[in-house]
């Protein structure tokens, strides 16, 4: 049996990798930035021994902590699904692809674990700079863990530093892996995308208690660092994505192609970008398209005169190299998904940018009339992953190592049909676990800072509780 | 430099001995739970056992899985497509265990408590009996065929003597658990008592059963001949350490149960992953289709790397892991809850009935 419903076991695989690492990613990046935010936050507390910000840093933890499982359960699944749908692609690349992924346990997993229930649960037991100390170790875990995953990821796009040996990649040049020129604008690119996550959905928490006034001093100062979070992230996810753009018209151009649905190689002088289309791949064009003069040139090349291959050249250039095939991705998902990504990214940096013009005129804790936008703009950041992984994994299609090794050829030998009932189990799950974690998220952010009901006298319970509270 | 690919296969075999010794005791507490807890502040007790250290005991499996791939990944590749339902069930199950020990404090309702109570169970069950069924699978071989390709039945590796081997695992980690908790909770209490019974019940189980894997394993499978050594000195082994918990459990002497079911832990996976050597996974088509530690191996210049980064952090490792047992070492007492009027089985208007995590 190869098919069911209609669905062969590479289909059902690439469907389950895809919405496992995007469950995965709904988590992960908030981790991130997260965990910087917080440990800004108990840096200030301890600095100022001022009670309410050691409350509120233990608020924003419980929030953290209730992320925190479910990016590391989701995460195992990640790693064990190379194995399991994908042996064709463990045999290629695990010389080298497995290394960045043990590393990534060996110097992140492990820390962020083991310290994470230092910071929490030894606040008792613990020198207060132990536990200062312990939170900036998560913090510094969940970034060295982003970095070894992109590593891994970016060879797939750009692979660098192996040759070809018996059949499968080797590694020659662990240093060319590390510094691959992809990897690092990723990085940049995931990280800083990772800060707005986190900046954002602290800044609608704050929001929300500073306009009904309750623990006004400590919001104030939680508001701030989102907010100062929130404009570093949007500006450097737009910079980074930008030179990302430019790297990709070098190495995966038919990808850069297909985000700008250019079918054709510009004729002209210049090239412009196409702000709407309706990419058809069965025809090899755009039904209609609505495109500015220069701003493709300016956007692939920082000038006003460069010009990208078109997807038709592409194609025939790919034929000629690997023989017979279909290069092209699906078009219209990656051109709108990542016009989605791009618009919310500027909507981000907007948003930042007027709560910054309103800090300088001194009106930044009255959120105005743009404080429903702040409660739902915690959507965006998390919107805007969601289409820019989309967009960067449908468009190196049908590649899954670039130039290397085709998706069909990388799939392990399953019976569909339990491929089929397992990513239906995920599902099942995965879902459960999205609503458990906004209903428990909504619920602890909404209550604030208020007094714990349990008394654990040997693992302590957390300590943060509403002002005066505890007379 | 010394042979690189059983080193590694070495390492392999360690981290997985780590693994099931750190989490069997957290698979043993979760199943313990009902039987032993009687009132919501024993419950919460006996979570707290594990608390602060079941996720970074769960990370050792993550680098079991991520050292198989990147030093051996045509071994990892036939693993895990062969025994493909089986990780999958593991995967579902340790996705469930992690958020029921996050998720169940969570909120004060008596209703949200018990799904999580059974989501618990049933997800420290799964893992316990299916890592057995997988070892025992490893050992008794997998129809693999050429480059590692899997030519069977995905229902393959449910069969008697894996299933056996899964029993054996279950039963063990339940002891291991048990011995932990003498360690772990209060001195002399009633939950105590309660798992000193629940010790020496299962410890007659586990007793049973590894024997009987054991038994099974030598007849069909050869497992003790790679070593040269006399056959029925494995089983005899196992007899004489079940009997020193047993001994160790009557009279008390808590911590030397607990090192003694450890080390039949660790024992038992260096036995499987010494008697499958040189292979990483034999095949049951024949000799020519073995994955061997050399044919499944990465090439020197990757095992050299994972080597100097696994030698520079390993130690590192286990030295905060350490600390990190030292740092929560008093033992737990189970004790009321301090919300006014006792426990609340319904959430009331405006009270949010929040703990945080644990």
């Amino acid at each position: 049996m190869n098919e069911i419903l209609g669905f062969s076991t590479l289909d059902l695989s690439r469907f389950q990798f895809a919405t496992t690492s995007i469950f995965h990613y709904f988590f992960v990046p908030f981790t991130v930035g997260f965990a910087l935010i917080i440990a800004t936050l108990q840096t200030i507390a301890h600095r100022t021994q001022d009670p309410k910000m050691e409350n509120l840093t233990r608020f924003f933890g419980h929030l953290f902590f209730i992320n925190f499982a479910v990016g590391v359960v989701t995460g195992i699944v990640q790693e064990f699904q190379f194995g399991m749908n994908w042996q064709g692609f463990s045999n290629f690349v695990g010389n080298i692809f497995g290394v960045p992924l043990a590393l990534e346990v060996l110097m992140a997993f492990f820390l962020e674990s083991t310290f994470l229930g230092l910071w929490w649960f030894g606040k008792d037991r613990l020198p207060a700079w132990a536990g200062l100390a312990s939170i900036w170790i998560v913090a510094a875990g969940t970034t060295i863990s982003a970095f070894w995953i992109i590593i891994a990821n970016a060879w797939m796009q750009h692979p660098v530093g192996f040759e070809l040996r018996g059949g499968r990649a080797v590694m020659t040049d662990a240093w060319a892996i590390v510094t691959n020129p992809k990897g690092l604008e990723w990085f940049a690119h995931l990280w800083t995308g990772g800060l707005t996550v986190a900046a954002f959905f602290v800044l609608a928490v704050s929001a929300y208690h500073l306009r009904r006034r309750a623990n006004v001093d400590a919001f104030r100062v939680s508001f701030k660092v989102a907010l100062v979070t929130a404009l570093i992230g949007s500006a450097g996810v737009i910079a980074a994505g930008h030179a990302q753009g430019q790297s990709a018209v070098r190495d995966q151009p038919m990808k850069y192609a297909a985000f700008s649905a250019l079918w054709e190689t510009p004729q002209g002088t210049q090239m412009p970008e196409s702000l709407l289309a309706l990419p058809s791949n069965a025809g090899r064009e755009n039904r209609f398209e609505l495109s500015v003069p220069y701003l493709g040139s300016f956007l692939a090349f920082n000038n006003f005169s460069g010009r990208a291959q078109g997807i038709n050249d592409l194609q025939r250039a790919y034929e000629a190299r690997y023989g017979p095939g279909n290069y092209t991705p699906w078009v219209w998902p990656v051109y709108w998904a990542f016009r989605v990504m791009v618009g919310l990214g500027f909507l981000m940096l907007l948003v930042s940018l007027i709560y910054t013009w309103r800090w300088r005129t001194g009106k930044l804790e009255t959120p105005g009339r743009l404080y429903p936008l702040l409660l739902v703009m915690p959507l965006a950041p998390h919107l805007a992953n969601f289409s820019g992984w989309i967009a960067t994994e449908m468009g190196r299609q049908p590649w899954i190592v670039q130039g290397l090794l085709r998706t069909q050829d990388a799939v392990s030998r399953l019976n569909p049909l339990w491929v089929l009932l397992f990513l239906a189990a995920f599902w099942m799950v995965y879902l459960t676990l999205i609503g458990l974690d906004v209903f428990l998220l909504t619920r602890t952010a909404r209550a604030g800072m208020h007094e714990p009901d349990v008394e654990t006298p040997s693992v302590p319970a957390p300590e943060y509780v509403a002002e005066g509270a505890r007379a | 430099m010394t042979d690189l690919p059983t080193v590694w296969f070495t390492l392999t075999a360690v981290i997985f001995a780590i693994y099931f010794f750190l989490d069997g005791f957290d698979f043993g507490v979760g199943l313990l739970q009902p039987f032993l807890a009687r009132t919501e502040a024993e419950r919460r007790a006996m979570i707290r056992t594990v608390g602060p250290f079941w996720a970074a005991n769960e990370v050792w499996v993550i680098l079991a899985a991520g050292v198989i791939f990147a030093a051996f990944p045509t071994w990892y590749g036939t693993l895990m497509t062969a025994l493909y339902p089986a990780f999958a069930l593991i995967l579902l199950a340790l996705i469930g265990r992690g958020v029921a020990f996050e998720y169940r404090a969570e909120v004060n309702h008596r209703r949200w408590r018990t799904f999580w109570d059974v989501t618990s169970f049933i997800t420290n069950l799964l893992p316990a009996f299916l890592w057995g069924l997988i070892m025992a699978n490893m050992v008794r071989g997998l129809p693999v065929g050429d480059g590692g390709r899997f030519d069977g039945s995905i229902l393959y590796a449910f069969n008697t003597f894996s299933v056996l081997g899964g029993l054996a695992t279950l039963s063990l980690f339940l002891l291991h658990g048990a011995t932990y908790l003498l360690l772990r909770l209060e001195k002399d209490s009633e939950l105590h008592r309660r798992a000193r019974r629940a010790a020496l019940t299962w410890g007659a189980a586990a007793s049973a059963l590894v024997l009987a894997f054991v038994y099974q394993g030598f007849i069909r499978t050869g497992l003790f001949g790679t070593f040269g050594l006399e056959r029925w000195l494995f089983p005899a082994a196992a007899a004489g350490n079940l009997a020193l918990i047993w001994l160790a459990l009557t009279v008390k002497r808590d911590a030397l149960a607990f090192a003694a079911t450890g080390l039949t832990i660790v024992f038992s996976t260096g036995t499987i992953f010494g008697s499958l050597y040189p292979n990483v996974q034999p095949s049951t088509l024949g000799e020519a289709f073995n994955l061997t530690v050399r044919n499944a191996a990465s090439e020197p210049y990757t095992l050299r790397l994972l080597t100097w980064v696994s030698a520079t952090f390993l130690p590192l490792i286990i030295g905060y892991q350490v600390w990190n047992f030292y740092v929560f070492r008093q033992r737990i007492r189970a004790q009321d809850e301090r919300i006014p009027g006792g426990q609340s089985d319904g959430v009331r208007p405006g009270d949010t009935g929040q703990s945080g995590p644990y």
